[in-house]
């Protein structure tokens, strides 16, 4: 056999079979990946798991393993900051997750009609994601201050009783940080959607228009379930943001007013360096892993598990 | 014996300091006007004074954003020369662990059991008989300021006390003032309640529930007096929509609040805005019922290194910390009480004196930081910037929850 | 706004251009992205006006109004003036830790992610497929999870290497354990688009290499590398904005002397010396954001171009 039928085999990755010498085979492609396999083991499976060890003892600045059964998780599940926190994330998360894909596709669909200076529009839109979370929140603060921002400009104009302040306001605070989010990413998500619908075939548009399918339909039925790959990786990439949500909050409200914008990263952050309770970190941290796994584990076996069997 | 140790103490620092000067990196978190130029005279006389220098490492934020910070560098082996921690409960572990230098041969030499006044604050500093941070200054929590142009302005007396404050307040409002400055910062709102509990609810209850973790006081008709005292100044604090404690003091410097109440660091920066006490601003300790103070303040500790150059150097700045004119130049300029009785503070202004009258008096409280671990902290904190922020929250509902952290504050 | 973009969106797309150049329908189009392009643009706006304005002129007007007296002043003060306690150095001293942070950190992430790419798409072994799904589980893992044992791992590794050295080697606090951890935790994305687009790659290229005799890092440096200046780009600037953003990990992993910008451009704005100086603060937000920005200014074009190369391919 040749060394290019091998290396094709082992590309397929399909007839791995109880060849001599396998463990030698690829040797190079081995050791070339030897970073990603110490990251992947090391830090990921290793600390993750050093993480939810300590999360059930009663480590306080400094690591311990004196263990201390559920106690942590009890406490975090009692504690109203931690409620609280669980509920603005669930908030945030669904609200970014739908206006970020409503707001991107629809951008990119419009941007994809040939119109003049797309390129300006698409700068525009985009350049907020190379902004960091800090400035974002710290510009949003800015133009959403009740004495110098829109709705000061508002009763200037001469609508004296206009309210708008939601960072001052702990029912709808979640919303002022969601629109400083929204600003910030939801531009790539529309280069995502943007690089999908460059990517469709002309003819599938010239055969729609042919058999008179109206345009709307022609998205629905045809484009979106053609674009599943990369709604896949837009929706990769929202929810590993928003799981994250930290910086923002911190620039812009920091959690306030009250405890009304707390968010589960920063109760962490928090617990661990601040309270001094490590543990109580750790608990909380994993209960943040666990929500991704719920999450994630199911839309993994859907995606690589199927795949494999089939 | 100890004569002995203190000459070889003062031998070792003069010879390590004629050998070798080292970079000292110091972090703190003192940002704001008043403090910076409080640091800066640390530095300058580190500077000045010694051979080594003064590596300022600055950690804008307050201790919660600080200590994270610094905390994570002594652990992950990283550690600066020197760093400010509020002294009390934060270091212990770190002490255990062996992560900090021991200062006790130190502060035998410089004789800082002798010195250092109320002792109270060298205990905190104590750990199985040994010393490992040296404090620099008296922070009290214990006061309000009020602004004289904003009660001119509502055409009303100053106040003398907690209760004309309260009813000074709807005049404050009618003439458009702020009547409460409160910085919308957790540690904040716990702090005011910390002194509103010892005005209120009197030495004895708060002694109970502070000190002895007792429950049931907290969940006593004392402490329903301060819910509910606490509860109206919510109400007078409402429009006061700043984050830091230096924005809301400048609400009460600018006249825009009448006051605030906040520790004597809020001192700095009256100063710093060119104000004078008694005649600019009023300060009250104690809200002007119970005229005490609480002696927390700020420490310095030094984390453990290989070098013995640095560990010279960090002793150094110990002992320097402490020394009478270093003291007087930074207190001055920190708003704060010095460390030690016997140094000449007659150019402190009426405020300090104020507080230094009663510091020689003797009404003193340990503060909240050596009695409470930072979780329990963290944990009152929650509830009250919750509680502050949120007009529903009824005073009962949240006596309940804090006699519940109460019950269970180790 | 809602109903504009459902009608819009039944218009043909991919047609020509209609000839009517203010048919209602254009007007329709034009107008809703101009106003969402107001949206986005604004607070640029904002933070440009705010840094051109003087303190009494902030106090005075609003947030929207431009600057009656321009005046650069801010702008300096944030570059070199603004003080973090008795630092007064401003922004600058952060500028070139960023830089020094960034060089290296960009460098070594994508040359690794992209080895890992490419192994992952031509050179499967046993088990490879496991590490690539745990990394990508990784790039869920909230960070505050390996926060504190990554502290422990660069202690080690830190002492590790002075004992290895014999001299005095740190990365907790140095400028190296920053870039390591950066290369991690950007490997999890990285590594994903480079492996979806070499997978992409012609399979007769990869199988002519192979007769030729060449070998796994010939193929990679010969046929691979020279393909693929559009994903590279793409990943450039992912790491290049992402890295340069970095907040948490900075404030973490560095000391003072080695802060990047972005942890220099939150001490300046939260140390308030009085009152809140606006302007000083959106010009130092301005000078920190400076740096993607013109990147996604310059190079907009290819990176749309290389995330539909790459990027989208599940």
């Amino acid at each position: 056999m040749t060394l290019a039928d091998n290396a094709a085999q082992s590309r397929a990755n399909e007839h791995q079979t109880k060849r001599p010498s396998r463990l030698f085979k690829n040797m190079t492609a081995k050791v070339a990946s030897i970073p990603m396999v110490l990251t992947a083991l090391v830090v990921f499976v290793g600390c993750t798991a050093w993480t939810i060890t300590y999360s059930f003892t009663n480590s306080r600045l400094l690591p311990r393993l004196e263990f201390v059964g559920w106690d942590q998780y009890d406490r975090l599940w009692s504690t109203r900051r931690w409620l609280i926190s669980i509920e603005n994330l669930a908030i945030f998360g669904i609200c970014s997750l739908i206006l970020s894909f409503v707001i991107g596709f629809t951008l990119a669909a419009l941007l994809d009609r040939k119109i003049r200076g797309e390129a300006v529009f698409r700068t525009i839109f985009l350049y907020p994601f190379a902004l960091s979370f800090i400035v974002t929140g710290l510009v949003w603060q800015w133009i959403l201050n009740p004495d110098f921002g829109i709705q000061q400009v508002v009763r200037d104009w001469g609508w004296e009783s206009f309210v708008f302040d939601p960072l001052n306001n702990a029912d709808i605070v979640i919303f002022g940080i969601l629109i400083a989010g929204i600003w910030q990413g939801s531009g790539f998500i529309m280069v995502i959607m943007l690089a999908g619908l460059r990517g469709i075939d002309e003819d599938i548009w010239k055969a729609a228009r042919v058999d008179g399918i109206p345009t709307w339909k022609t998205y629905v039925l045809v484009i979106i379930p053609m674009m599943r790959p990369v709604f896949v990786t837009a929706l990769v990439i929202i929810t590993s943001g928003i799981i994250k949500v930290y910086d923002l909050v911190v620039a812009q409200t920091s959690g306030g007013p009250g405890i009304a914008s707390e968010v589960p990263a920063k109760y962490v952050i928090e617990k661990m360096f601040q309270s001094q309770n490590l543990a109580q970190g750790f608990a909380a941290s994993t209960m943040m892993l666990l929500s991704v796994l719920v999450v994630l584990i199911p839309w993994a076996y859907l995606e690589f598990g199927g795949k494999k069997r089939g | 014996m100890k004569s002995f140790k203190a000459l070889l103490g003062a031998t070792a620092f003069v010879s390590a300091s004629a050998a070798y000067g080292a970079d000292l990196e110091v972090t703190h978190w003192w940002t704001s006007g008043g403090e910076a130029a409080a640091v800066a005279e640390f530095a300058k006389a580190f500077n000045e004074k010694t051979d080594h220098n003064w590596v300022d490492g600055a950690i804008a934020g307050s201790g919660g954003t600080a200590r994270p910070i610094i905390i994570s560098r002594i652990l992950g082996g990283d550690p600066m020369g020197a760093t400010q921690l509020n002294h009390g409960r934060q270091a212990e572990e770190l002490i255990e662990a062996g992560l900090l230098l021991d200062l006790t041969d130190v502060a035998e030499a410089q004789g800082w059991r002798d010195i250092v006044f109320p002792s109270s604050l060298l205990d905190a500093c104590t750990y199985e008989g040994r010393i490992y941070c040296a404090p620099v200054n008296i922070h009290s929590w214990q006061w309000m300021w009020l602004s004289h142009k904003a009660f001119e302005d509502a055409g009303q007396d100053v106040p003398s006390n907690w209760d004309e404050f309260v009813a000074a307040a709807p005049a404050l409002s009618d003439a458009g003032k702020i009547p409460l400055a409160m910085g919308q910062q957790p540690w904040q709102s716990a702090g005011a309640f910390g002194v509103m509990s010892v005005a209120i609810a009197g030495l004895d209850a708060w002694r109970a529930v502070t000190v002895d973790k007792n429950a049931e006081v907290a969940a006593g008709p004392e402490y329903a007096k301060v819910f509910q005292a606490a509860a109206d100044a919510r109400e007078m604090a409402a429009n006061s929509n700043v984050q830091d404690w230096n924005q809301a003091t400048n609400l009460v410097i600018t006249g825009q609040a009448g006051a605030q109440i906040m520790g004597d660091w809020a001192q700095g920066e009256f100063q710093v805005a060119g104000q004078t006490a008694g005649e600019d601003y009023t300060c009250l300790p104690g809200l002007g019922v119970n005229e005490l103070l609480d002696t927390a303040g700020d420490a310095f500790y030094f984390p453990k290194q290989d070098n013995a150059d640095v560990e010279a150097a960090q002793k150094e700045l110990a002992a320097l910390l402490l020394s009478p004119e270093v003291q007087v130049a930074f207190n001055l300029k920190k708003g704060s009480l010095p460390v030690r009785g016997d140094i000449d503070m007659s150019s402190a202004n009426a405020c300090m004196q104020k507080g230094l009258e009663i510091l020689a008096s003797g009404n003193v409280l340990p503060s909240g930081d050596m009695n409470l671990s930072p979780d329990t902290q963290g944990q009152i904190e929650d509830l009250m910037v919750e509680f502050w922020n949120d007009p529903s929250y009824s005073a009962a509902d949240a006596q309940a929850a804090y006699a519940d952290i109460i019950a269970n504050a180790d | 706004m809602a109903d504009t973009t459902v009608s819009l969106a039944m218009e043909g797309p991919r047609g020509p251009k209609p000839r009517r150049r203010l048919s209602p329908r254009n007007i329709m189009l034009y107008g809703t992205l101009i106003v969402v392009a107001l949206y986005y643009a604004l607070p640029l706006y904002v933070m440009i006006v705010t840094s051109l304005k003087g303190m009494p002129e902030i106090r005075l007007g609003n947030v929207f109004a431009p600057p009656v007296e321009i005046t650069f002043e801010p702008w300096v003060k944030a570059w070199s003036e603004a003080c973090t306690g008795i630092n007064c150095e401003g922004l600058s001293r952060g500028f070139w830790n960023s830089i020094q942070i960034l060089v290296p950190s960009v460098f070594l992430s994508i040359a690794i992610a992209s080895v890992n790419g490419y192994a992952l798409a031509n050179w499967r072994f046993k088990g490879s497929e496991v590490f690539f799904t745990i990394l990508i589980f990784g790039a869920f893992i909230p960070y505050q999870v390996m926060i504190y044992p990554i502290v422990i791992i660069l202690r080690e590794m830190g002492d590790g290497i002075s004992a290895v050295t014999g001299t005095e080697f740190r990365l907790m606090g140095s400028i190296w354990g920053l870039v390591l951890v950066h290369t991690v935790f950007g490997m999890p994305i990285l590594t994903l688009l480079f492996r979806n687009y070499f997978t992409s790659v012609p399979e007769e290229l990869f199988k002519a290499a192979r007769v030729d005799g060449a070998g796994f890092w010939g193929i990679y440096f010969r046929i691979m590398l020279p393909m693929s200046l559009p994903i590279f780009v793409v990943a450039m600037i992912l790491q290049v904005t992402g890295i340069w953003n970095d907040f948490l990990f900075g404030v973490i992993y560095t000391k003072p002397e080695t802060y990047p910008m972005t942890v220099q451009l939150n001490n300046i704005v939260n140390s308030v010396q009085g009152v809140k100086e606006y302007n000083v603060n959106m010009a130092a937000t301005l000078l920190t954001g400076l740096v993607p920005l013109v990147i996604y200014f310059v190079s907009g074009k290819l990176f749309v171009r290389g995330i539909a190369a790459g990027a989208v391919k599940g």
